[in-house]
């Protein structure tokens, strides 16, 4: 299979195999105008198999839901078809307006204009709370 | 600003100093009569309330201040759907501090964000109450002469028991304090408390069903009420609402020290005939639950005049 390169953008790699769909919904890149290539179930020996997401453009992505999907993926940067940088990763503590809390007793349900917050509570287990009634982020379930 | 939305947001060392005020109030009220003189405490309830609504309202009419409020949502704007952050914003031009329950968990932190007056937490839905916790743990300190080292057993609702996550949040940086969980199955206490809570603080703790296997161990027995509103199966309320009831033959195997708290409104899960019992300490409870809000009142505004 032939992907071109890029020119100007990133390369997300080594993501866990199945969650380049989770980014592509939560970075919105559905909404970009540019070139984005998903390879998924890519060989990897490190991984088995991998997933990787290309995006020829060089606007600014939040690499805080990279983290948050799977802090062990690597962004490389591309700037005239060469690689520029390679951004480390980490778990955000904080994740804004990426998810909506599932808890129907919770108060962003209803109110309107606030900011829809997740921290990270514990970081051996990757689980992140909402910040207001402490309900556990649910990744999949927000499709 | 400072607010009080989750026992956690006081130090241990605030709590005890408020614990202290509760008590000098309690032993002196007299010097407090004009303490909040020209202060006003909004009670903002969007949920029916008795004890809590009442309790500050006679905390902060015994401090010297006056009272406004609402004790429903249906003679609020929130009825003609204003949002939590608008009402705070308008009742911040006329009080001086706001007490608020709400049934949406989160809603006084969302109230606090953008708030100009400090905001206590009065409950919020099934997630927290910790004004009932200062309450709980003056009674506490009071009945049994200290924060540590004794064995509370938790039992009833522990899903949607505000008062019993608050409550584990705030002995659980108290030394030696053991938790035994007595619940249904469905009504074990959140992930959030068992794992974030409970379980990173060290704490002992064990999950059980029968009350009556762990009654001789316990020094505290802290009763709780299954929640017909937290329930959206009225279905599951029914099959569960009877799960514990405390009667003087189950006692029988308790400790003579034991102490009884409940942060009522009580149901039928604590037999009346239990009411005359030394042991029962939940009237004297929403006593000590009027000067410990004094307390807290006090500190607030004396910290948002600074």
């Amino acid at each position: 299979m032939n992907i071109d390169s890029i020119k100007n953008g990133l390369v997300i790699d080594h993501i866990r195999a199945g969650g380049a769909m989770d980014l592509y919904r939560l970075l919105h890149l559905g909404d970009m105008d540019c070139t984005v290539a998903i390879i998924k179930n890519a060989p990897s020996a490190k991984l088995g198999r991998k997933d990787i997401i290309k995006i020829d453009s060089p606007k600014d992505i939040d690499l805080g839901v990279i983290g948050f999907v799977d802090p062990d993926a690597t962004v490389n940067v591309i700037r005239d078809g060469k690689l520029a940088d390679k951004r480390k990763l980490d778990l955000p503590e904080r994740i804004v307006n990426v998810l909506k809390c599932r808890n129907p007793r919770c108060i962003t349900t209803v109110e309107p204009g606030l900011d829809q917050v997740f921290f990270l509570s514990d970081k051996a287990t990757h689980t992140y709370r909402c910040l207001y009634c402490e309900a556990r982020a649910e990744l999949n379930k927000n499709k | 600003m400072r607010h009080l939305i989750d026992i956690r947001d006081l130090a241990q060392g605030e709590i005890v100093s408020l614990l202290d005020l509760a008590d000098g109030i309690f032993a002196h009220p007299e010097d407090y009569r004009e303490a909040c003189r020209y202060k006003k405490l909004a009670t903002l309830f969007f949920e029916p309330s008795t004890r809590t609504r009442l309790s500050f309202e006679a905390a902060m009419m015994e401090l010297g201040g006056k009272v406004l409020g609402f004790s429903e949502a249906a003679s609020s704007s929130a009825s003609k759907g204003e949002s939590v952050s608008d009402t705070v914003r308008v009742v911040g031009c006329y009080a001086d501090v706001i007490a608020m329950r709400h049934p949406k968990e989160g809603a006084p932190l969302a109230a606090s964000l953008r708030s100009t007056v400090p905001i206590i937490n009065a409950g919020d839905g099934g997630h927290n109450h910790p004004t009932q916790t200062l309450t709980d743990l003056m009674t506490i300190r009071r009945e049994k002469g200290s924060l540590d080292n004794f064995t509370i057993g938790l039992c009833g609702d522990l899903k949607f028991g505000r008062t019993v996550h608050s409550l584990i949040a705030a002995l659980t940086r108290c030394e030696g304090v053991r938790f035994v969980c007595i619940s249904p199955e469905e009504l074990r206490l959140p992930g959030y408390v068992r794992q974030d809570v409970l379980a990173k603080s060290g704490a002992q703790f064990a999950e059980v069903r029968d009350l009556a296997e762990v009654m001789p161990e316990l020094d505290v027995l802290y009763m709780t009420r299954v929640q017909r509103e937290r329930f959206f199966n009225e279905e599951d309320y029914l099959r569960l609402k009877d799960s514990y009831i405390l009667t003087p033959a189950k006692l029988e195997s308790a400790k003579r020290s034991l102490a009884i708290l409940h942060p009522l409104p009580r149901v039928n899960e604590i037999d009346t005939a239990i009411d005359d019992d030394p042991r029962a300490c939940y009237f004297r409870q929403a006593l000590y639950g009027k000067f410990v809000r004094m307390a807290l009142i006090l500190k607030l505004l004396e910290e948002a005049g600074k």
